[in-house]
């Protein structure tokens, strides 16, 4: 087992009680990366940023700094975190929103500063009522001790934070859904190009999207610069990350570890992270990076949790959550929620996404309930491949975003590594777990 | 998520906010906290969710007047707001129970037994997933994921977390939620945030954009304090 010591840099407050307050804030270094910052050039915060090649925490890993150079120049820019976090098993901004909300704020005031936005939004998913007071409290808190607002700890920068809360919808976490919702439109994605947030974002000017986990990084990237963040994890996977693990796990729950250093063994196993599949049963599979992404099964647990391996590998880090299934896991009822969930959520837009994954909801439904047929499984594939052309990973894109896209991994997964599983639910017309 | 209101009478119990002109739904107090919310926004419309969710704190549920009003004030048709407002989970344009429970039943709560639970609050409860009792005490929803899955299996109650469940402390939290004994802890159905702003816009940037006098909360009262 390697436990780096690489030290905590988002989860440094997750012990104190009090951890969301201003007072516990500022006992522990808080606001000295935005002060730090407002001395700096904006050019040399996002400099700083882009040395520590911080890739952006929700999702598709894309590294910061990149995207901050990316936004097209214009008198007015927007500053949107992406809070909205919904996507299946993934459950680590819930703890920073809740946690530390200062130190979101802080971030987002570094970010607002590096890009110069007009104005900045934090989307907090409608669900996290707590957080939502959290935040709010936290940001009137740090209006009145003026770390926000109108000239900033005398720095001459000013910008305003308005707390936006969503009302319940997975795919406004996809970022131009997001800007729709947050104009008081349906979550409804926009077509790419030409709505690039970087180029036609909020109300149609240039504007960053960026994820909550990535905001809360930056006060310690500044404190202790980019190179410091560099020089932890390997490769493209700089610094630490949160980890969300759930499923079959003596201990479920969020951990903060170096990237690249640490394995995925590690992670489920270490008695300070998963403590190991819960007694009496074995690793059957787990899902490294959210639930769009492909399965990986027990050959796959010595792999080092680096965005660039799991890629090579043929899945993703994604969002960070790790689900693990013991063999007392049904492959097919797994895949068949997560298709649920996609069936639920699909905005309507695209005829594949839309239709294709009611299509493969009830033929995975009748599967598992043992009303499946023989050439259920030929179906199954055939509509995936209707989705996504090939099933390659990463998938083929034939809808507005890539939810759609999604929809075949888990079924795919299961089918290439429990194929025996689908063959018996069929002929003995029924859930062999159930 | 099909409309099942039975009595389809003009206003009152229509789901459909026809009509137009002015209304006069919110009380004073709710105008002026709409007004608060409209003016941190560089476009009203963007206030039209975070109104949807002052309406429904105030009347538990996003009624036809409620809409009529929020349209008004943002400046888009009735029909805009439904259209808009059925879109979201959290928003019921039709009437919901005091309690609404959601009970989660996405991956990580399906391998804790997130089904089992949800199949036990049927019982408890007596209503199917999607349905209010008589009473209106409760509505029974399959949530999915709630990003809670580190307490899975997980179920809210407007919008508060509870977990991991089993059947007995499923029963012992709704014994009291009846009871009242959680009043303290679970707001009201709608009340997604006790916390309100307590600050204008600041920024000058801003204020330059939407030209004076319209973006500073409660002027006068406002301000850092
Ligand atoms: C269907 C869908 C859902 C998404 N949900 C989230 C989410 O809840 N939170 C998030 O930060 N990013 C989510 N994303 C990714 C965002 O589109 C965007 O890439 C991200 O917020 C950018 O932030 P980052 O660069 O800091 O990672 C989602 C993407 C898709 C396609
Ligand atoms: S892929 Fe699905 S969720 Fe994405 S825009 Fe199309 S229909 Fe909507
Ligand atoms: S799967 Fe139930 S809270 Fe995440």
């Amino acid at each position: 087992m390697t436990i780096t010591d690489a030290p905590k840099i988002v989860s440094s407050r997750f012990g104190f009680g009090d951890s969301h307050t201003l007072e516990r804030f500022l006992a522990t270094g808080g606001y000295q990366g935005l002060r730090k910052a407002l001395t700096m050039t904006p050019e040399q915060v996002a400099a700083e940023v882009d040395q520590a090649s911080l890739l952006g925490r929700g999702g598709a890993g894309f590294p910061a700094g990149r995207k901050w150079s990316m936004l097209r120049k214009a008198p007015v820019r927007y500053l949107v975190v992406n809070g909205d976090e919904s996507e299946p098993a993934t459950f680590k901004d819930h703890h920073l929103i809740e946690r530390d909300p200062h130190q979101l704020i802080e971030g987002t005031l570094i970010a607002a500063y590096a890009v110069q936005a007009s104005q900045a939004f934090i989307y907090v998913r409608g669900e996290l009522a707590l957080g939502l007071e959290r935040v709010q409290s936290a940001l009137n808190a740090a209006y009145s001790y003026g770390a926000v607002g109108r000239d900033i700890f005398g720095s001459g920068f000013s910008i305003d934070i308005v707390v936006h809360p969503g009302a319940g919808a997975y795919i406004c976490g996809e970022e131009t859904a997001l800007l729709e919702s947050l104009e008081g439109k349906r979550g409804f994605p926009r077509i790419k190009p030409p709505f690039f947030p970087a180029a036609i974002g909020l109300y149609g000017e240039p504007t960053v999207v960026n994820n909550v986990e990535t905001m809360s990084n930056l006060p310690w990237i500044i404190m202790n610069s980019g190179a410091a963040f560099a020089a932890l994890g390997e490769g493209a996977s700089t610094g630490t990350r949160l980890f969300a693990l759930s499923g079959h796990v003596r201990n479920p729950g969020v951990f903060e570890v170096e990237m690249a250093k640490t394995t995925f063994r590690d992670l489920i196993y270490a008695p300070v992270y998963g403590g190991g599949i819960r007694p009496g049963s074995d690793l059957k599979a787990f899902i490294p990076g959210g639930v769009s992404a492909p399965w990986f099964g027990p050959e796959h647990i010595d792999m080092s949790l680096s965005q660039e391996e799991v890629a090579k590998a043929g899945s993703m880090l994604g969002s960070g959550s790790v689900v693990v299934m013991s063999d007392q896991a049904c492959a097919v009822r797994a895949a068949w929620r997560i298709t649920k969930f996609f069936y639920r959520e699909s905005c309507g837009q695209c005829t594949p996404c839309r239709e294709g994954s009611g299509w493969l909801e009830k033929i995975m439904h009748r599967i598992e309930l043992g009303a499946g047929r023989d050439e259920d499984l030929e179906l199954l594939l055939d509509v995936c491949d209707n989705i996504s052309p090939g099933v390659t990973w990463p998938p083929a894109q034939t809808t507005i975003c890539v939810l759609g896209p999604s929809i075949p991994s888990s079924i795919s997964s299961a089918v290439r590594m429990f194929k025996d599983e689908f063959l018996v639910h069929v002929k003995e017309g029924g859930c062999p777990y159930a | 998520m099909a409309p099942t209101t039975s009595a389809r009478g003009p206003d009152e119990h229509s789901r459909m906010p026809a009509g137009s002109g002015s209304v006069q739904h919110f009380d004073s107090e709710t105008r002026r906290k709409a007004e608060e919310l409209i003016s941190v926004y560089p476009e009203k419309r963007s206030a039209l969710l975070p109104l949807c969710h002052l309406a429904q704190s105030v009347d538990g549920w996003l009624c036809p007047d409620a809409m009529r009003e929020i349209a008004e004030l943002v400046g888009v048709l009735p029909a805009e707001v439904l259209g808009t407002a059925s879109f979201y989970d959290l928003l019921h344009t039709e009437k919901v129970g005091h309690h609404v429970v959601s009970v989660c039943t996405n991956i990580a709560c399906l391998l804790r037994g997130g089904e089992e639970l949800l199949a036990h609050a049927e019982s408890t409860l007596g209503i199917s997933p999607g349905s209010t009792d008589a009473e209106h005490a409760f509505t029974l929803e399959e949530a999915e994921c709630l990003a809670a899955c580190d307490r899975a299996p997980c179920a809210q109650v407007n919008g508060r977390f509870f977990g991991p469940l089993d059947p007995g402390t499923f029963d012992a939290l709704i014994d009291d939620l009846r009871k009242g004994a959680l009043d303290d802890v679970v707001p009201p159905h709608g009340v997604i945030s006790r916390v309100a702003r307590d600050v204008g816009l600041e920024a000058s940037s801003a204020n330059e954009r939407e030209g004076a006098g319209s973006s500073d909360i409660g002027s006068g009262s406002g301000g850092r304090g």
